[in-house]
Parts: structure tokens; C-alpha cells; sequence
């Protein structure tokens, strides 16, 4: 809507068929360029999406109810581009970063666009580069403290090539749209850098000089990622499974719990009243690692399942791209998309308008290359300066029927390195969270740099541990197939010692109570207790006289578990139910024959 | 529609299929209501001046010199508080023989509430059946449908729940109702001395099934009158939604698009999701919620309609006859309600939470003991107890003729805990067993 073009294409609406719109062009425009159609008054915000001829086929991310043919099409000249700068943190966006807290009325009305960033607001500006440095895109002029995470003041993506700072403003408060730092590029013309800067979204932002493979754990609070299957600083996972297998509960529990220093949450096509739930939780939770509140870190991009569909594409890259705006900061970020089958239906929807040749499932043939151009945009980077920062990426899939060789999974599957596979038969049987110890992997776990810190943080023998039980979940699967085939009779006593072996692992490890207070997070370090805790009950030499007795002994054992899972960690209680726990596995092992 | 003046009138159609008919037109808005020889028509495509109208009783009879007037609007509610106690059509047209309603006239299928403006639902209904109220508690502002197969009473239960739920309004959306339950629905309102609280849309099996799809435009425009101009507390009630989607797909196959999964449009989430979230619950008291029906084919939620609707909605309440005991229960394996947690063990007793998971876990352990029964097993003393304990918490818990408070709920639970299990077997925290086990 600017003018910062002057000689902007105008076009006129020729047809609309839902919110594909087709615009007579009077002029060049670009693919992927932004521009508006003016109704009534209104104007409506659309992206290119094919061109043919003169004419432009526009996607509109908004109802296209009343729109006639002959409305007037301005064209932007740019992609969809965001502003970034101070501010973004504890802010409630939509898909195209619209700020909703400051949009008027109950409901969202056609055509209203507000600011992403508050320019009334001043930061407390601090200088950290000096006239005379020699900087490129990305690096760092200053930083400002947004609730007490520094924000650095960079050099604009957009800027390519070298520049010397020519000057840089004092220690002071300042707006973000005034005047921090002057540069030069190699002709000496100078440019003058704000703390906001815009970006298009679809584009990855590369001011980093590598991307190493990860090598940190990045720990959660979840048991049954952080011990069985973990997610690394930099990884990529994600989370599929059918409605009611507990998707939402897990990313947010995640949200809420994991250790990072930014969230970004994209709810893309998802229900508006877990959104609400976030906007009314996360000012009032705390940090666990800070203390502070969770909003305070977190940004949340809402494009709700009613919203208009052509923004969840947007909401996704407007959340990356904050991500990759915090990485370059140094900082470990955490970006979740609940759920990304939203999205793949959106570009299904608009691919079927355009009459294109549908691949499966009616899903547009590149939809694998989106996919895996989009996560490719997580990792583990060393920026310029030589610091690091990290976009963890996590997105949930809704696969169709609960079918897991649909396209939408298939196509993540390949892209990400976790595996997060919720079980119906699991959710069905409450036992939460429902990720199959059996189908999920963590492919970091392979790697030799995590094994290695693992080591060093956790204890030498972590890695080994891990596998162990995870074989004590196959086994234990096994043995259940069997005593289901043979009955219990017909089996000997090993089978049953094999699969409750199991069930204390998956009742007491695996199963863990998102709502209670205590056992919603377990620190890495008590996961270590309970794991030795466990390992040494399981390879206790236990002595059963037959079958019927092994149940009643370890429905106990567990028992006694979960009430520890209860307890504060290390309390009177907690060390009392491990006292009894010990003395019941010493009273078996006594009656060994 | 009356003709009035100003309006322009075109005599000449170019292309006519079977639900839709092509002219030439110029200054045609997008989703415009017409009229096609008085048939009501809707804009679904401009292309140049070539617009295409889809006429909701279909083509029969069209001819090419057919008269085809543009209302100039998009399908629209009269609003009001004469809404009340009456009967419409797909259109908002009266149905029971009264006066047009006077009011203000409201586009239908309006924009979302911002969702920074909605509050967390946070106010229990209570309907008295324990396999919601205990299992899967309801909220203001929560949208949850009955999946059920065809055979089964989910009209008789929705009725009985919105007649137990405390709104201000309940509004009925009708789908392909058969007239017998259309006039179900009357009677049981009208019995119960509630029909000044109730409005009807109402599209039967006798009308043109492409009409269905105004009908929960209607009804949601109708409670948002209610629920924000009003602040009243508002029960939607929409069945059958499965019937509304296969409208859809007739109208996305008319329209030569390529279908998706079970041949539905593409477009179904967005389509039914646009509906489902006008769900709401308002800072100011007042609500939307919606109880909807999915009719299933065989129990089979993985069918395209009950598997978007169940990534949209706030859970679902499964019906399923108990043959052990002969009674339609809820079943709480494949039921749930996501916005209980906002209430259970809050807004009901502290032990609510704990109690309800381990009765569930242990009604898994009895059908595991059922399945070793039917393979020929012997069980053991635990598999026997849990397959009595089950019969018993199905017939007075689970059945869908239950009617208590929540408490008693609660009381009932633990009396059956404590006759068929030991406190270790059960496994719940140690402070509730100490409070309330007897």
C-alpha cells in the first residue's frame, strides 16, 4: 500500500473462483509478488501464484465474498515480506504477522492490517560494533534487552556484499524505526540502519558461516524423548498421529517445558481455543530455566482453521523466518507448527483451483520438495562472529484416517531425523504420552557427537542404558504377542517376567501425567536416577513359583514408581517409596529357588 | 425474493449442467444470491463476464431463455428476538405458517472472531450422563460431535443433553432430517416447555440436499445474534453433519473438481472447520457450543467426515451398544472431550481427574481379559474381577440412561474400586485413597 514504488503495475480483476483471483495485468509483475485488490474501499492482501500472459493468478488471504470483476489490482513489487525487529517476543500474530492485540472489534474484518512491531515503544540501545569495522549481513551493531534476552541490532539480510560502519549511535533509548548505525558499502555510498528490517518469507535467511551436524541435547522434560528417542539442539522431528492420540498436549508441554532460549509457535489450521489456551496460559507459567514467564519468550503466530486458508502458507514462513531472525542472534530457538498437514491441505486446495495434475491424494506433486526445503531450514549454526545459535524444529502431522503411508507424512518423514509416532492403541488405553516406543526413533541417538556429550553430561554409561531398555520394549512386545498366541498357561515364567519388565518401563519411564505439577517435567538429571533406579529393578535376579505371581509383585513394583514420579525428587516421601521399592525387590530375590 | 426495481434481469443462458448454469452477467458479485426461473441460485465462479450460478434444487427443467435475477447480496439472516420459538427453511424462510421476521439483516457465514478476543472455555455443562460428565466432561464454547452409526439414538441423547444443559438458546441445524425427526424434535421440545427457547433451521430429506448447505450458516449466524449482541449462553445443535458434507461433495464433483480422499472435496477440513470454530466463548458471558452428529458407515472413524471432523472439534462422543449389558453406552476408549481438563477436578472434586483414568484403565484391563476369554484362556482371579467390575461400571456409569451430579459420580467410582480391587490395583495417588477409600 506504500509508495515506495514508482512506477507500481496496476491490473484489473478478471475472475474469481473462491480466493483464486485472476487479475488483467497492465505491466510486468513478479511470481510469488505481493498485491492488493481494492473492494469497496478494502483492500485485500494476494500473492502471485502463476502467471500466464497478462494475466495474474492471484491467491487472496481473505474472503473474496462480493468481489467483482473490473476492481482495481495494485501490485507491491516485492514478496511477502515481514518486518523484524524488537518487539516480536510475547507478541500474538497471525499468519502474516498481523499484530491481533491491537486490531479493533471482536471479529477479524476484511482488509485490516496492523504493525508487527510497536515504533511508539523505546529500547535501550547498547553499540558492540565500532566506526571502522568491517561487516556483512547478519553481523552484529548493537543489541537492545527484550526481557532479558539480548536482541541484536544486525546488519540487514537484504544487504549483500561488504560494508565499514561509518558510525554507530551512543548508549540510549531509541524507537525502533530511528537511526542506530551509518554503513558504507564498497562505493561509499552510506546506508542507514534502523532496528527494523524486513525480509521475505519464503526465503531462507544464510548469515551464518556453517551449519555443523548437532551434537547437544536439547532437553524437554519428556521422558520418553529425552531418554528414549532425544531431540538434539538444531534437530528436526516430528510428531504425527491420529486426532485424540494427545498432539497438542505434547507440542505444548514442549513448548512449555523445553530448554530454549526462544519459542516461535505456529498453530496453523488449528482450533482457535488451543490458541486461546496458550494466550492465557503462557503469561502466567513460568520459565523453568529462567524463571520468567514463558510469554516472555515465546512468540505465537495464530492462523486458526478458520482463518483464511491462503495465510497458513504464510504462517509457517513468517515463524521460520522469526526463527532464523533469533538464530542469527545467537540464541537456541525453538519453533513448533501444529500441524503442517494444514498447510499441505492449503497448497492442495489452491493447486486443485488452478487445475493442475494432482500427485497423490489429490496433493500437489511437490509437495515433498516443500516439505524439505521448509525443515532444511532448522540446524545448528555457526554465524559469522564465530557464535552459535539454532532453530529446533518440531511439526505435528494430522495424518488422513490415522494412515501413516499418506503423502503428508511420507514427505516429512524423509525430511526430519525424529520420529515421534503417536499410538491409537496407546491413547486409546490412556496410556499418554502416546509416542510408540517401538515405531519412534531418534536418528541423532547414532550419532557419534551426541553420544559423545551425552556421555559427558549425563554418564558414560547413558548411550548403553538407552538401548537396553529399548530392547526391554521390544522383548516385552514380543513376549506379549506370544503369552496373546499361547495363553498364560503355555508359557514359561520368562515370558511374563519379560513383558511386565516392559510394563514398569512403559508405566513408570514411557507414561507420564502432562497435568500433574510434578510429573509433567522431569530434569534430565532425575530421568538418570529412575533409569538406574529401573535398570536395577528389571536386572534384579527375581525368583517367581509360577506365573499367577509375577502381576501382582510388579503391578507393586509399579505402583510404588508412579507414586515416586508423584513426589517431589529426593523428598522424605520419594526416598521412602524407594526404600519400600528396595526392600520389596530384596524380599523377591530372597525367595529366588 | 420479490423483483424489486433496479434489479437486472438477463434472459439468456449459455451452458446449463446439472447443478449449475453459465451467462453472461457484468457487475456480479462473488457468493451473490439469484434466482434462476425463481429457483434460488448462488455465484460460485466469474471468469471474464461469465458467471456460473449453482441452483440448489438442481437444473431440471431450465430452460435457455430462463429469467435469472441477481439479488445484489450474499445470502443473508433476518436477526431478532422474534428468532425464538420458530421453525425455517434453508433460506431463513418460516416454515410453521408465521410472519417473516422483522430485524436487522446479517450476511450469513460472516468473518472469525480475533482470537485474542475469545476467553478460555471454563464453565462445566452438566447433562447428567457419566459418560460425559465424568469421562468426558463438557464446556461453554466447545464443539463436539456424537459419532455414531445410523442405527443408533444420538438424536434422542442430543436432545435429552441440550434439554439438560442450562442455555439460553438452543438452535437446532437439521440436515436431511427425516420428517419423523423433525417432528421428534418438535415434540420433545414442545413437551418439555422449551420451545420459547429454541429456533430451527430445518432442511429434510424431502427438500434438495444441495440446500443443506446454508443450514449452519444460518444457525451459527443466528446464535452469534444471541451470543454477542445478546450475551446469552448458546447451544447449537447441527445433525447430521455427515449429510452436509456429502452435499459438498455432490456440489465439488458438479464443479468438475478432483476429489480427495472417499471422493470428498479437497476443501472439506477448511469447509468444516469454518463452521466448527464458531465455537466461542466470549469474555462477557456469552457462548457458542456446538453439539453436532457424524453419522459413521460401520464404526469407522477413519472415513474422510468423522476424520476431519475430529481434528477439528474439541473431541468426540462415541455411542456403542454394550452387549454385556444391553444398553447404548458412551464408550470411553474412543470418547473424549479435550476441554475437560479445563474443568474436571476444578470445577468438580479434586480426586475427579485420577478416578476417571483409573476406571478407564481398568475397563481396558477387562477387555483385555475378554479378548483372552474369546481365544479360549483361562483367566486369572484379576482378569475375573475386572470383567465384573466392568459390567457393573458400564450399567451405572457408562449407559446413556444415567442421571446424576458429578459427585455421586465420583462416590459410585471409588464404591466400585473398593468392591472389586485392592488400592494397589487401582493406582492412584496416595492422598485420594486415603481420603475417600472405603
Amino acid at each position: 500500500m506504500s509508495n515506495e514504488q514508482e512506477n507500481r503495475t496496476t491490473g484489473k480483476v478478471n475472475g474469481i473462483i473462491a480466493n483464486l483471483v485472476i487479475v488483467q495485468a497492465e505491466g510486468p509483475f513478479a511470481q510469488n509478488e505481493i498485491c492488493y485488490i481494492v473492494h469497496n474501499g478494502v483492500w485485500l492482501m494476494a500473492e502471485v501464484i502463476k502467471a500466464q500472459g497478462e494475466l495474474a493468478y492471484v491467491q487472496v488471504f481473505e474472503s473474496t465474498r462480493g468481489l467483482k470483476p473490473g476492481s482495481t489490482v495494485e501490485f507491491t513489487g516485492h514478496m511477502l515480506e515481514v518486518s523484524l525487529g524488537p518487539g516480536l517476543l510475547s507478541r500474538n500474530y497471525d499468519g502474516l504477522l498481523n499484530d491481533l492485540d491491537t486490531m479493533t472489534g471482536i471479529f477479524l474484518k476484511r482488509g485490516e492490517y496492523t504493525a508487527t512491531l510497536n515504533t511508539k515503544k523505546k529500547w535501550d540501545f547498547k553499540p558492540t560494533a565500532k566506526p571502522g569495522d568491517q561487516v556483512t549481513a547478519g553481523d552484529w551493531l548493537g543489541e537492545v534487552d527484550e526481557n532479558g534476552i539480548a536482541h541484536r541490532i544486525m546488519v540487514p539480510f537484504k544487504m549483500e556484499g561488504n560494508y565499514t560502519v561509518k558510525s554507530v549511535s551512543q548508549a540510549g533509548s531509541y524507537s525502533p524505526d530511528e537511526p542506530i548505525a551509518r554503513l558504507l558499502d564498497e562505493n561509499d555510498e552510506q546506508i542507514v540502519v534502523t532496528m527494523i528490517q524486513r525480509w521475505p518469507v519464503k526465503k531462507a535467511i544464510k548469515a551464518y558461516r556453517n551449519k555443523p551436524r548437532p551434537f547437544k541435547l536439547l532437553e524437554t522434560g519428556v521422558r520418553t524423548i529425552d531418554t528414549l528417542n532425544p531431540m538434539v539442539e538444531g534437530g528436526t522431528g516430528f510428531i504425527p498421529g491420529p486426532f485424540g492420540s494427545g498432539k497438542t498436549v505434547l507440542q505444548q508441554a514442549i513448548s512449555k517445558q523445553a530448554e530454549a532460549d526462544i519459542v516461535v509457535m505456529a498453530a496453523c489450521g488449528e482450533r482457535a481455543n488451543e490458541v486461546v489456551e496458550l494466550f492465557k496460559e503462557f503469561p502466567e507459567l513460568e520459565d523453568p530455566w529462567t524463571g520468567r514467564k514463558l510469554m516472555e519468550r515465546t512468540t505465537i503466530i495464530a492462523n486458526t482453521s478458520n482463518m483464511p486458508v491462503a495465510a497458513r502458507e504464510a504462517s509457517v514462513y513468517s515463524a521460520m523466518t522469526i526463527a532464523e531472525y533469533y538464530r542469527s542472534m545467537g540464541h537456541k530457538v525453538l519453533m513448533l507448527a501444529d500441524s503442517t498437514s494444514r498447510w499441505a491441505q492449503a497448497l492442495r486446495e489452491m493447486s486443485n483451483r488452478m487445475e493442475e495434475l494432482p500427485g497423490p491424494d489429490a496433493f500437489p506433486m511437490d509437495l515433498p520438495a516443500i516439505v524439505s526445503n521448509f525443515y532444511a531450514r532448522a540446524g545448528y549454526v555457526v554465524l559469522n562472529n564465530g557464535e552459535t545459535g539454532s532453530i529446533t524444529f518440531i511439526g505435528t502431522v494430522s495424518p488422513a484416517g490415522g494412515n501413516l503411508k499418506e503423502p503428508v507424512t511420507e514427505a516429512t518423514k524423509k525430511a526430519t531425523r525424529c520420529f515421534y509416532a503417536l499410538s491409537q492403541q496407546r491413547a486409546d488405553s490412556k496410556r499418554y504420552p502416546a509416542i510408540d516406543p517401538i515405531d519412534s526413533y531418534s536418528k541423532y541417538l547414532e550419532y557419534p557427537e551426541l553420544q559423545k556429550t551425552l556421555a559427558e553430561t549425563i554418564s558414560p554409561a547413558w548411550t548403553g542404558q538407552v538401548n537396553q531398555l529399548k530392547n526391554i520394549m521390544l522383548r516385552g512386545k514380543e513376549a506379549a504377542e506370544q503369552i496373546n498366541i499361547l495363553g498364560d498357561d503355555s508359557v514359561s515364567v520368562d515370558y511374563h517376567l519379560t513383558f511386565w519388565k516392559s510394563e514398569v518401563v512403559d508405566a513408570v519411564l514411557l507414561q507420564q501425567d502432562a497435568f500433574d505439577a510434578i510429573d509433567a517435567r522431569t530434569p534430565l538429571q532425575r530421568q538418570r536416577y529412575m533409569v538406574d533406579l529401573l535398570l536395577k529393578i528389571i536386572n534384579a535376579p527375581l525368583g517367581f513359583d509360577g506365573f499367577e505371581e509375577v502381576q501382582p509383585f510388579y503391578k507393586k513394583i509399579i505402583d510404588k514408581l508412579r507414586q515416586m514420579n508423584y513426589s517431589e525428587f529426593e523428598s522424605e516421601q520419594f526416598l521412602a517409596f524407594r526404600k519400600e521399592l528396595d526392600r520389596m525387590v530384596a524380599e523377591r530375590t530372597a525367595v529366588e529357588v | 425474493m420479490e423483483t424489486k426495481a433496479l434489479q437486472r434481469i438477463y434472459t439468456k443462458i449459455g451452458q446449463i449442467t446439472k447443478a449449475t448454469c453459465t451467462l453472461r452477467a457484468t457487475d456480479v458479485g462473488y457468493e451473490e444470491l439469484a434466482t434462476v426461473d425463481g429457483r434460488p441460485a448462488q455465484v460460485v465462479k466469474i471468469v471474464g463476464d461469465n458467471v456460473t450460478l449453482q441452483i440448489f434444487s438442481g437444473t431440471e427443467g431450465i430452460r435457455t431463455d430462463a429469467e435469472v435475477v441477481f439479488a445484489g447480496k450474499p445470502p443473508t439472516l433476518k436477526v431478532g428476538d422474534e428468532l425464538a420459538g420458530r421453525f425455517f427453511n434453508s433460506f431463513g424462510d418460516p416454515i410453521d405458517g408465521g410472519p417473516q421476521i422483522e430485524g436487522e439483516e446479517r450476511e450469513i457465514g460472516g468473518p472469525s472472531v480475533n482470537p485474542v478476543r475469545r476467553q478460555q472455555p471454563s464453565e462445566l455443562i452438566a447433562t447428567g450422563i457419566a459418560g460425559i460428565d465424568l469421562n468426558n466432561t463438557l464446556v461453554t464454547g466447545q464443539k463436539i460431535p456424537f459419532f455414531a452409526d445410523p442405527d443408533q439414538p444420538f438424536n434422542q441423547v442430543m436432545a435429552m443433553v441440550a434439554l439438560r444443559a442450562e442455555a439460553d438458546k438452543i438452535i437446532l441445524g437439521g440436515m436431511g432430517l427425516t420428517n419423523d425427526d423433525y417432528l421428534f424434535f418438535k415434540d420433545i421440545f414442545e413437551n418439555a416447555g422449551a420451545l420459547h427457547r429454541i429456533i430451527s433451521f430445518v432442511n429434510t430429506t424431502e427438500d434438495p440436499p444441495v440446500e443443506r448447505l446454508l443450514v449452519p450458516d444460518m444457525a451459527l449466524t443466528a446464535a452469534e445474534y444471541f451470543a454477542v449482541d445478546k450475551k446469552e449462553k448458546v447451544l447449537v445443535l447441527l445433525t447430521d453433519m455427515t449429510l452436509f458434507a456429502d452435499a459438498l461433495s455432490i456440489v465439488s464433483n458438479r464443479m468438475d473438481q478432483i476429489p480427495s480422499k472417499d471422493s470428498m472435496p479437497g476443501s472439506l477440513y477448511s469447509d468444516l472447520a469454518r463452521l466448527y470454530e464458531k465455537a466461542v466463548q466470549f469474555g462477557d458471558g456469552g457462548s457458542i457450543t456446538i453439539i453436532a452428529v457424524t453419522t459413521l458407515s460401520g464404526g469407522d472413524i477413519t472415513h474422510a467426515i468423522p476424520d476431519n471432523t475430529g481434528y477439528i472439534t474439541e473431541g468426540q462422543l462415541f455411542l456403542r451398544r454394550d452387549t454385556e449389558i444391553g444398553k447404548v453406552v458412551i464408550d470411553p476408549f474412543r470418547s473424549l472431550s479435550r476441554l475437560k481438563q479445563l474443568v474436571i477436578g476444578k470445577k468438580t472434586r479434586a480426586d475427579h481427574p485420577q478416578v476417571m483414568n483409573a476406571a478407564i484403565r481398568l475397563y481396558a484391563d477387562a477387555a483385555n481379559a475378554r479378548t483372552k476369554l474369546e481365544n479360549g484362556f483361562d483367566l486369572t482371579e484379576y482378569d475375573k474381577r475386572t470383567l465384573d467390575f466392568a459390567k457393573e461400571y458400564a450399567e451405572k456409569l457408562l449407559a446413556i440412561d444415567v442421571n446424576m451430579g458429578t459427585t455421586e459420580m465420583l462416590d459410585t467410582a471409588w464404591a466400585l474400586f473398593a468392591k472389586y480391587f485392592s488400592p494397589e490395583e487401582v493406582a492412584v495417588k496416595k492422598e485420594l485413597v486415603e481420603e475417600y477409600w472405603k
